[in-house]
């Protein structure tokens, strides 16, 4: 079985694979920004003393939290359009779908990085003049974010590897590429080890950097 | 100067505070002591609008703290605060600490804050650390630049609590000293400490507190010579066997 395995097609390939690689990368990196701001948002209103507030964002929460993201997915797929009412490309809408979607996990994470900062540091910002706002912003969030360092890189990781679902509507990331030049060359089995070693690989020097750095700032 | 009437406090069912009383005039220095439990961060976070208290009331300068309309924020940028864990933030310099209140309450620019702060720096002993950051100081180094800090906002009243109680031993002194300066240049202080030498030092009144009550509220010298409540003398005798 291993007798034939073309490494010349992983080759000749790569350049294909690299195309549907920044489709994974693209994903990633805007899901991520945008899941940690309006993940802040959610955070911010979750915790704010303003009941109707707080719980709108719980709500959302709750709701992502308790789907499938391939299901989300689908959704956007078609529900996008709809809501625009003209075709935004399955690209746009399955970007809208992750932000979405991981903003739900983000809220979470940093509602605890701000509940982890001790309640004396926000006495001292509040006993200095400032005001709730500004307390967030210079005080609370800047250790907050430094606190949650490694619990945001390991999302990361995760989500890197969950833009792979986005298979289900046809967007042309990484694995979609991967597939289809198993398909035509009938190479399935070299073009699926190198996906594997490749995820592999990302997701490894992730997780290393993670505990280096959390080794080195003892976070 | 600060005025305290009658405040009390319940956590749930909790009393916290019964019925507080005292007044800090002008230019004065009051301690307050009891035993651990006994309220005096809760009254001295009340002060300052950190903590609400439902019955009573206090004025600083003839604001009333409690009161609806009062801007909080604008009454405790004129009131300095140190706390017993420093509570410098650890993730800007020690001059950055001192300069983010002056610049951001109080409307200083850059240049005005930078030059304050590095004075008041100078002041408590520590110009030559303005860059480093808060963990690479040690506590009475953190503790000194965290008056540094209050005092940045030229605040007419200061408030301690257990300033000295987080340090070894060897840095007491240091951060007394200030103090005890402090004191000597007339800046009006509510110190929570069970430091009795600073009290017998610089102290025009001890204030004792024990479950939530004002118990003893005298003059330095009545609270260290004449007789005076069972609590307080042996909460005194325990404290200065050490
Ligand atoms: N947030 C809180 N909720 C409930 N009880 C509290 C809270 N903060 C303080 N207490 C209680 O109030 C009492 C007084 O606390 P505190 O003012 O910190 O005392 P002290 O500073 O004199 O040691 C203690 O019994 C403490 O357990
Ligand atoms: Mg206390």
């Amino acid at each position: 079985m291993f007798g034939d395995f073309d490494f010349k097609i992983i080759v000749e390939s790569l350049p294909f694979l690299w195309e549907g690689m920044q489709t994974t990368f693209l994903l990633t990196v805007v899901a991520i920004i945008g899941g940690i701001i309006l993940g802040t948002l959610l955070a911010l209103s979750r915790l704010s003393g303003f009941k109707p507030l707080a719980f709108i964002a719980g709500s959302y929460v709750n709701f992502f939290r308790s789907m499938p993201l391939i299901l989300v997915i689908f959704w956007f797929y078609f529900l996008v359009p709809l809501v625009l009412g003209r075709p935004v490309g399955g690209f746009y809408s399955v970007l809208v779908a992750f932000v979405l979607f991981e903003a739900a996990y983000y809220c979470e994470i940093i509602r605890a990085g701000v509940q982890s900062v001790r309640p004396d540091q926000i006495y001292a910002g509040q006993a200095l003049g400032l005001r709730y706002s500004q307390n967030m912003r210079y005080i609370v969030l800047p250790q907050a974010f430094r606190n949650m360092i490694p619990i945001l890189l390991t999302q990361a990781i995760i989500l890197f590897q969950d833009t792979s679902l986005v298979y289900v509507v046809g967007i042309k990331d990484f694995l979609v590429s991967a597939d289809l030049v198993a398909n035509r060359e009938n190479r399935v089995l070299e073009l699926f080890v190198t996906v594997a070693i490749v995820y592999f690989v990302l997701c490894l020097a992730g997780s290393l950097f993670v505990r280096r750095l959390q080794r080195s700032y003892a976070l | 100067m600060i005025d305290i009437s009658k405040v009390s406090k319940w956590y749930g069912e909790f009393q916290v505070l019964d019925q507080c009383s005292t007044r800090i005039a002008k230019g004065e220095v009051v301690v307050v002591c009891g035993p651990s439990g006994s309220g005096k961060s809760t009254l001295i976070k009340c002060v300052n609008g950190l903590e609400l208290f439902q019955r009573g009331e206090i004025t600083v300068d003839g604001t009333s703290v409690g009161a609806k309309g009062t801007n909080l924020p604008v009454l405790r940028s004129k009131i300095g605060m140190v706390f017993q864990n420093f509570e410098l933030f650890p993730h800007i310099s020690v001059i950055d600490n001192i300069k983010l209140a002056q610049i951001k309450v109080l409307g200083r620019d850059e240049g005005e804050a930078a030059e304050n702060g590095l004075g008041l720096l100078r002041r408590v002993g520590l110009d030559e650390q303005a860059y480093k950051y808060p963990a690479q100081l040690s506590g009475g180094q953190q503790q000194r630049v965290a008056i540094a800090r209050a005092l940045a906002m030229d605040p007419i009243a200061m408030l301690f609590d257990e300033p000295t109680s987080a340090l070894d031993p060897e840095m007491i002194n240091e951060v007394l000293d200030v103090m005890v300066e402090l004191a000597s240049d007339g800046m009006t202080m509510m110190v929570v400490t069970h430091e009795m030498g600073f009290a017998r030092k610089v102290a025009d009144r001890v204030v004792f507190m024990d479950e939530g009550r004002i118990e003893e509220d005298c003059t330095k010298d009545e609270f260290f010579g004449a007789p005076r409540g069972e609590r307080a003398q042996s909460f005194l005798s325990k404290i200065l066997q050490h």
